[in-house]
């Protein structure tokens, strides 16, 4: 049994049989771009063990297709365990173990990335300074305590937790907070505009007057959900404040007090905070001359982190990002008018790994098929002597 | 004979080749239209000659780069262009536009019929009715509109490129304009006085100001409507380097309304006013005087566009890659001919010719790498160009080893395709415009895009050769054993070629990506067609050191690489989704599926039993039932 289990993870025939699932998967999931979106069909196609059909509901869902993480997987044990069982060093397969060498740093790598790898934006107007980046899907619910004037103690608390719990304690606040509804995409409406039975969910604040209507999931490059929630506040020591709607569409914080302090509460993108901080000095936007074509993008900041004792200005343009501190800032977009700038900021521990990889891959291709074409050629030479 | 005749027919070919280039000289008294397409404009972000403007402008507006009258008689793009800028009521009645869909007819009355160019005179009455249904489909993305709606939105684009051409040089419709401008010049300077004492409060010449104010107006909307900036910066005094920043170049009405303040007209205005009188009243030496005084000015002042301009000129004339195409047809079917007789003749002709093909493609890429001053793939268009380049030379170094005419046809089928596709590419206009801001760096164009079509090249040469090998093998008895495993082999080598250059560009692609979008890989549909290559490649070659495939699974393979190749090169786009995608190619949709569908048939016809093969049945029927020889697989190292 294990014999043969042996024998199939290192069988060349599982090689070809997950590459060309491989393809049927990649394949797959490019046409599914179409209607779902490159992140949404990134999810369920590639960042997945399976892919399932029907693709959401409550009922029955059936695996239909290994997807990208349990193919990937399977490749990388087999492609080790072929090498681990065959390995004989000579001289005339050093091209094949340098490929397969660089293969798995190369998935390794991308395994690695997809897990720890960080991705957010930055959005700076002009003359504005952040010390965070925000996450470009999850959202979190920030409550605020303002009563010192110096520094504000801020909970956040993720999407991911308001989704599933309905009741939320935590031992910094004074206060309980009850998820009443939640809605991952939304549309506020004035309540006046909503039409007829319209009702709001909340009972305090700007929501009392607000009517929300769930929306479908954003499936656009550059759209994003705008979740909104009704929270009750209970304050721990009995009785209930009220109702709030919160919403990543509705601007500034709401404010309460609760247990003598002031609190201010607000649903907004989740934020990862720095331990330095970017002013954005200009943002420039070339075109060619009689053209509404881009020619670049410039936006000029300047870094400030009193740890390191570094600040100095940095211009960030297409291709050249800035690297600082384990993160990556690069130049995504900016807003429609020119008035702000929107940098990518990344975290990705193994982005050296590809580069490792392609070279290893490389040599190990030119040194294999150099071989062949020696020993082709002398094939010639002698057939033709 | 045989021995002379592949010298005969290079020296037929290269012949008629130099005697389409040999330029007829305009005669003295003609308007000198050869020297008036080298003048430099900028265009589109870029210092072009008129001559591509209007090369350009006709293949946008009427499909062609040639005009035919009704009448009877032709007009080349230059002589339509001349028109449009100095004589527009002439231009109005020339019929360029092209309109086929019989809805966009049916909005003005018309019925279809075996007409499909109309002139500018002929819409007049609807151009409001066109700009309201053409911003209507505007609003859509591409894959939505239907047919009715593109057509509407193409013919409502080409009214517009047209009217910003006829408002180009002068205000469309001026009679004596470089009399205008001397009037206009001369009163500038009374105006002005009028108008310091108009704001003083004191008694001012008002009909001076009106004067100057009306004409203002007049070159403010020329302004607006200029296609073309014609007028190229000025050297600031005393300074020994001229001025070439592209953003300093200004359209002639701007450049009227910089003299307001300069008090003088920038002389390549009043040179193209001049011309442009001569031209409306026929005045030939005054026209060919005049652009002589301009064409020296240009090559004083812009040396270096105006070296460029002439060299795009003569580019332009030349169609390198046209008369390429000839000779690659001609070479494929010298190479195929081969197969059946006079072989060694035959396959020498088809090798030269190639040579000769291979030394005008080359001469036609680096010409446009001179004129961008960029790597040879930046769009579609280029990247066609130079995989069939590229197919073509490792086809040659095949034809060369193996010296059998498969090399030689493989070379001639793929440099026409390729050529073929890119001609089709070529109708949206300038193939050499800017690149937009992510793609403004030459060494990742340099690598990544170059290994990523070389190993489109390297796809479809496989391919190829496993076509060759299935029709010969199917319908002929040329295929011996000897031949097929030659084939086979050259197939294999291709194949790992490919691999090599599809995976390190691939990889160089994920490095690129990371520098600029900050994440190596986003299952970005170009990037997943490319990584598909790379899986296809892998597979094709374990299968084979495997042992699962022999000679004919092999074939297959690489016949499946042409679908899987096709797809990654033109079907992604076709998606309209992602960071790679350049806009939707309705058109080119039935070609790619009856491509793949062909490649489909030709795999089905290679599965078929041995029996059925031309080649081998009668192979089998000499060896009793023994299958023919098939090589075995080569072993790993």
């Amino acid at each position: 049994m294990l014999r043969k289990l042996i024998d199939l993870m290192t069988s060349l025939k599982l090689t070809i049989v997950c590459l060309a699932a491989g393809m049927a998967l990649i394949f797959a999931g490019t046409l599914a771009q179409v209607h779902l979106g490159i992140h949404e069909a990134q999810q369920r196609y590639f960042q997945s063990f399976f892919v399932w059909w029907p693709p959401e509901g409550r009922g029955l869902q059936i695996p239909i297709f290994p997807g990208g993480h349990l193919l990937g997987a399977v490749l990388l044990i087999n492609l080790i365990a072929a090498h681990a069982k065959r390995f004989r060093w000579t001289w005339r397969k050093l091209g094949i173990h340098l490929t397969h060498a660089g293969l798995i740093i190369m998935l390794a790598g991308g395994l690695f990335t997809d897990l720890f790898a960080v991705e957010s934006h930055m959005r700076l107007g002009r003359g504005d300074t952040k010390n965070y980046s925000e996450d470009m899907r999850g959202t979190e619910l920030a409550v605020i305590d303002t009563s010192d004037n110096d520094l504000d103690q801020v909970t956040a608390i993720p999407d991911t937790v308001l989704r599933h719990n309905r009741l939320i304690d935590h031992s910094s606040l004074p206060f309980r907070i009850v998820v009443r509804n939640f809605y991952q995409n939304s549309r506020l409406k004035m309540l006046g505009q909503a039409g007829e039975g319209a009702r709001p969910i909340a009972n305090q604040g700007p929501g009392a007057m607000i009517a929300v209507e769930p929306a479908p999931r954003a499936t656009g490059v550059d759209e994003r959900d705008v979740p909104s929630a009704a929270v009750e506040i209970l304050p721990k020591d009995g009785g209930s404040l009220g109702t709030w709607l919160v919403s990543d569409a509705l601007g500034a914080p709401q404010t309460f007090s609760c247990g003598g302090r002031t609190w201010m509460i607000t649903l907004r993108p989740a934020r990862y905070y720095k331990p330095y901080s970017v002013t954005l000095q200009k943002f420039t936007h070339e075109k060619y001359a009689g053209t509404e074509i881009p020619k670049n993008f410039a936006s000029k900041v300047t870094l400030i982190d009193p740890e390191k004792s570094v600040n100095r200005d940095v211009l960030i343009y297409m291709n050249h990002p800035l690297r600082y501190r384990g993160e990556t800032f690069y130049q995504a977009g900016f807003q429609k008018d020119d008035s702000a700038t929107i940098l990518q900021v990344v975290h990705n521990p193994s982005f050296i790994a590809p580069y490792v990889a392609c070279i290893i891959v490389a040599a190990g291709l030119l040194v294999q098929f150099g071989f062949h074409l020696v020993g082709f050629s002398r094939q010639r030479r002698s057939a033709i002597a | 004979m045989k021995r002379f005749l592949p010298w005969i027919i290079l020296v037929i070919a290269a012949g008629s080749i130099a005697a389409n280039w040999l330029s007829p000289k305009t005669a003295k008294d003609e308007f000198d239209f050869a020297k008036f397409g080298r003048i430099p404009v900028l265009v589109g972000g870029r210092v072009k000659p008129l001559d591509t403007v209007g090369r350009n402008s006709l293949l946008i507006i009427h499909g062609k780069q040639e005009l035919r009258l009704e009448g009877g008689g032709q007009l080349s793009a230059i002589q339509w262009l001349t028109d449009v800028l100095f004589n527009a009521s002439v231009a109005d009645q020339y019929p360029v536009f092209v309109v086929q869909n019989a809805e966009v007819l049916g909005l003005f009355g018309w019925e279809q019929s075996d007409r499909k160019y109309f002139s500018f005179a002929e819409f007049t009455p609807f151009l409001k009715q066109i700009d309201e249904q053409g911003a209507q489909s505007d609003k859509l993305e591409g894959v939505q509109r239907s047919a009715y709606q593109s057509a509407i939105l193409n013919l409502r684009n080409g009214l517009a490129l047209y009217q910003r051409l006829k408002n180009s040089i002068q205000p469309e419709g001026a009679e004596n304009f470089a009399a205008e401008l001397q009037s206009f010049e001369s009163s500038v300077p009374g105006a002005a006085k009028a108008a310091r004492e108009f704001e003083m409060g004191e008694n001012f010449d008002k009909a001076k100001l009106n004067d100057v104010a009306q004409l203002v107006q007049r070159y403010e909307r020329l302004s607006e409507m200029a296609y073309v900036l014609a007028v190229p910066p000025t050297n600031p005094p005393g300074s020994a380097i001229p001025a070439t920043a592209n953003s300093d170049w200004h359209s002639v009405g701007d450049s009227l309304l910089h003299s307001v303040g300069a008090g003088e007209i920038h002389p390549i205005v009043t040179e193209y006013a001049i011309i442009s009188d001569a031209y409306r009243t026929n005045d030939r030496s005054l026209f060919n005087e005049h652009l002589n005084q301009m064409t020296n000015s240009f090559a004083e002042e812009q040396p270096n566009a105006a070296k460029r301009a002439s060299f795009e000129f003569l580019f332009n004339f030349l169609q390198p890659f046209s008369q390429a195409m000839a000779l690659y047809v001609l070479a494929f079917l010298l190479a195929c001919a081969s197969w059946l007789g006079w072989s060694q003749a035959l396959r020498r002709s088809a090798f030269y010719l190639l040579l000769l093909a291979l030394a005008i493609h080359t001469f036609g890429l680096v010409s446009r790498m001179y004129l961008q001053e960029r790597p040879p793939v930046t769009n579609l268009y280029s990247s066609a160009i130079f995989i069939g380049w590229g197919a073509v030379i490792v086809a040659l170094i095949l034809e060369r080893i193996f010296r059998d005419g498969i090399g030689a046809a493989c070379a001639g089928a793929i440099g026409f395709v390729t050529l073929i596709i890119a001609h089709h590419l070529a109708g949206s206009g300038d193939t050499l415009e800017m690149l937009q801001a992510v793609l403004d760096t030459n060494i990742w164009l340099a690598t990544h895009v170059v290994a990523i079509t070389t190993g489109y090249s390297a796809m479809f040469l496989a391919g190829m050769l496993a076509i060759i090998y299935v029709v010969r093998g199917v319908f002929t008895r040329s295929l011996t054993k000897q031949t097929a495993d030659s084939l086979a082999r050259m197939t294999y080598g291709v194949v790992c070629f490919a691999t090599l250059f599809s995976f390190v560009g691939t990889v160089l692609g994920g490095i690129w990506a990371d520098q600029s979008w900050g994440r190596f890989w986003g299952w970005d549909p170009k990037e997943n067609g490319a990584v598909l290559i790379v899986l296809w490649c892998a597979i094709i070659l374990h299968a084979r050191w495997g042992g699962f495939i022999r000679q004919r699974g092999l074939m297959i393979m690489a016949l499946f690489g042409n679908v899987v190749t096709s797809f990654s090169w033109f079907g992604v786009n076709m998606l309209g989704v992602g960071l790679h995608s350049y806009g939707f190619m309705q058109k080119a949709f039935p070609w790619l599926v009856g491509f793949m569908v062909s490649q489909f048939a030709l795999m089905c016809m290679a599965a078929m039993p041995l029996e059925r093969w031309r080649s081998f049945r009668t192979a089998s029927a000499s060896a009793r039932g023994v299958r023919p020889q098939i090589s075995p697989a080569p072993s790993t190292g």
